[in-house]
């Protein structure tokens, strides 16, 4: 079976400093997928050189099992490839709805018409439904966080990339996030979750690939992987014994 | 009477200025770029609208469609082929390129037509006008001018408000990294928006030239009033860009009544003035926010 998504020996640096070392990392389809490791591994880097934000100075970007690495970002979000940034970034001066709209319109290349239905029911299932004529600019920030969700889904991705989506929730915020993409998961949808907030990550993906120095540290199943003593090392900052 | 008449002017001929100020703000406001060379894009189709004339002689009024395609095609490819190079540089390379331009342009023009005063003969329109009573009589043409540059604001708003590429031009000014993230293509968001900012223009320029005798110089003096119009309104509202036009073309002939014609362009420069000192942000400020 194809996967989902691969990258095979990637690399990129900034300026002297490799930021993505020869590193190939690959998704099953309909798998959730955790990606930890400390700051500056290389986690959010390696998010844009799929997205095509970054272009990479080696290796290859596959997209089932199609090299996507030569195309541009509006093409890879055609594709299928939906990414929630850390910092949400949402259209400020439109409403929740024309945010939702837009991504429908454009990425599924559909007619406004004719995605008021799909915009609808990813409003509903992301929490968003009685936000619709809200002005993005003036949400907090769970429902920010729900709007960059909900506009990763209207483009209708096959692989979902979640950068620290769960950052600076409170907990019950981070529960009621947690059930929002479970639900997502169930739809067959692969995802990609970079988090710092472990066991948000526990509670729902089936593996985890730990990077560190833009190198793949270890990967496996969540709860082996968290507790193994390199991956507590590196977190903890401390050498290895 | 005469004051209101005068009045009556100014709005009519700020409806004009508001006509070539839209496309600046649409340009500005979709990609941050200055574009030091509207002005002189303004009179480009005016040369073309003559070029035409000469060669098929018909109303000038018959020549704005072609020339509204041939600019719109003009603009897409600039921006494709040359601006779009310099939208993600900084605002300097941009100014540095578009002056650049509008250097080319002049020049341009002036080889291919010299520096001679032309005019695009429209038959007895540009001197019909509606007499109200013996101190007030409308001009026919300042009033579809200024009924067209209407139509032209209303239209442009409910395209960006209703329209699948409309909201693509917002989405874009809003954030243009998210906006690829949800499949658009800026660059081609930015060649349609230039495409439509010369459509607009290529309305204006036609029908400046029916109004008014033109040569290649003009472009600056159409800058800076596009510039001032935008200001005055609050940049990135097509309303306010209205509003800007109408305060600017008050100024300029409420001035030339109260000090004298030569006072004219003075005052409106004046006004203008005050209002960025006292409200820099611009009357209608819808602000784009970073």
């Amino acid at each position: 079976m194809t996967k989902a998504l691969e990258t095979q020996g990637l690399r990129k640096s900034f300026g002297g400093v490799l930021v993505i070392d020869d590193l190939s990392i690959s998704v099953d389809q309909g798998e959730a997928l955790g990606i930890v490791g400390p700051n500056g591994a290389g986690k959010t880097t390696w998010f844009n050189l799929i997205t095509g934000a970054v272009h990479a100075d080696g290796g290859k970007v596959l997209f089932q099992g199609k090299d996507i690495t030569g195309l541009s970002r509006h093409e890879r979000c055609r594709q299928g490839i939906g990414r929630t940034f850390q910092i949400p970034k949402p259209f400020s001066g439109m409403t929740v709805f024309e945010n939702v709209l837009v991504g429908a319109t454009h990425g599924r290349r559909m007619r406004e018409r004719a995605s008021y239905g799909h915009c609808v029911e990813i409003l509903e299932m992301t929490g968003l439904h009685d936000k619709v004529n809200v002005l993005a600019g003036s949400l907090t920030l769970l429902d920010r966080k729900r709007l960059e969700l909900a506009r990763a889904l209207a483009t209708d991705p096959s692989v979902l990339l979640l950068d620290e989506i769960a950052g600076g929730l409170t907990e019950a915020e981070v529960q009621e996030l947690i059930e929002e993409i479970r639900k997502l998961q169930a739809t067959g949808i692969t995802i990609v979750w970079i988090e710092h907030i472990v066991h948000a990550l526990l509670a729902l993906v089936n593996r985890i690939t730990v990077i560190q120095f833009g190198r793949k540290l270890c990967e496996g199943d969540p709860r082996e992987v968290m507790s193994s003593q390199e991956v507590q090392a590196c977190y903890m900052g401390g050498t290895l014994a | 009477m005469d004051w209101l008449n005068q009045g009556v002017q100014g709005i009519l001929l700020g409806g004009h200025f508001a006509l070539f100020a839209v496309g600046l703000a649409l340009v500005f406001g979709t990609m941050r770029l200055v574009n030091l060379a509207h002005g002189d894009l303004t009179i480009v189709p005016a040369y073309v609208a003559l070029l035409m004339i000469n060669a098929i002689h018909f109303s000038p009024f018959y020549s704005i469609p072609i020339t509204m395609a041939i600019m719109f095609v003009v603009g897409y490819l600039l921006q494709r082929g040359l601006l779009n190079r310099v939208v993600q540089s900084g605002d300097v390379v941009g100014v540095i390129l578009t002056f650049g331009i509008s250097i080319v342009i002049q020049n341009a023009l002036l080889l291919g037509f010299t520096a001679d005063n032309e005019r695009l003969k429209a038959g007895t329109i540009d001197s019909l006008s509606i007499r109200i009573n013996e101190n007030l009589a409308i001009g026919w043409l300042p009033l579809i001018i200024f009924l067209v540059a209407l139509v032209v604001i209303i239209g442009l708003q409910l395209f960006l408000n209703r329209t699948k590429m409309g909201r693509a031009f917002r989405a874009v000014s809003d954030d243009q990294e998210a906006a690829r993230l949800m499949g658009i293509n800026t660059k081609h968001i930015w060649a349609m928006a230039m495409g439509v900012a010369l459509v607009i223009v290529a309305i204006g320029g036609v029908m400046r030239g029916i109004r008014t005798t033109f040569d290649p110089s003009f472009g600056s003096l159409s800058l800076i009033y596009a510039f001032e119009a935008v200001i005055i309104g609050g940049m990135g509202s097509g309303w306010g860009t209205l509003l800007g036009g109408i305060i600017l073309g008050l100024s300029q002939t409420l001035g030339a009544r109260a000090f004298g014609p030569p006072w004219s362009i003075l005052t409106g420069h004046v006004v203008f003035l005050i209002i960025l000192a006292l409200r820099p942000q611009g009357l209608l400020a819808k602000t784009v926010t970073s």
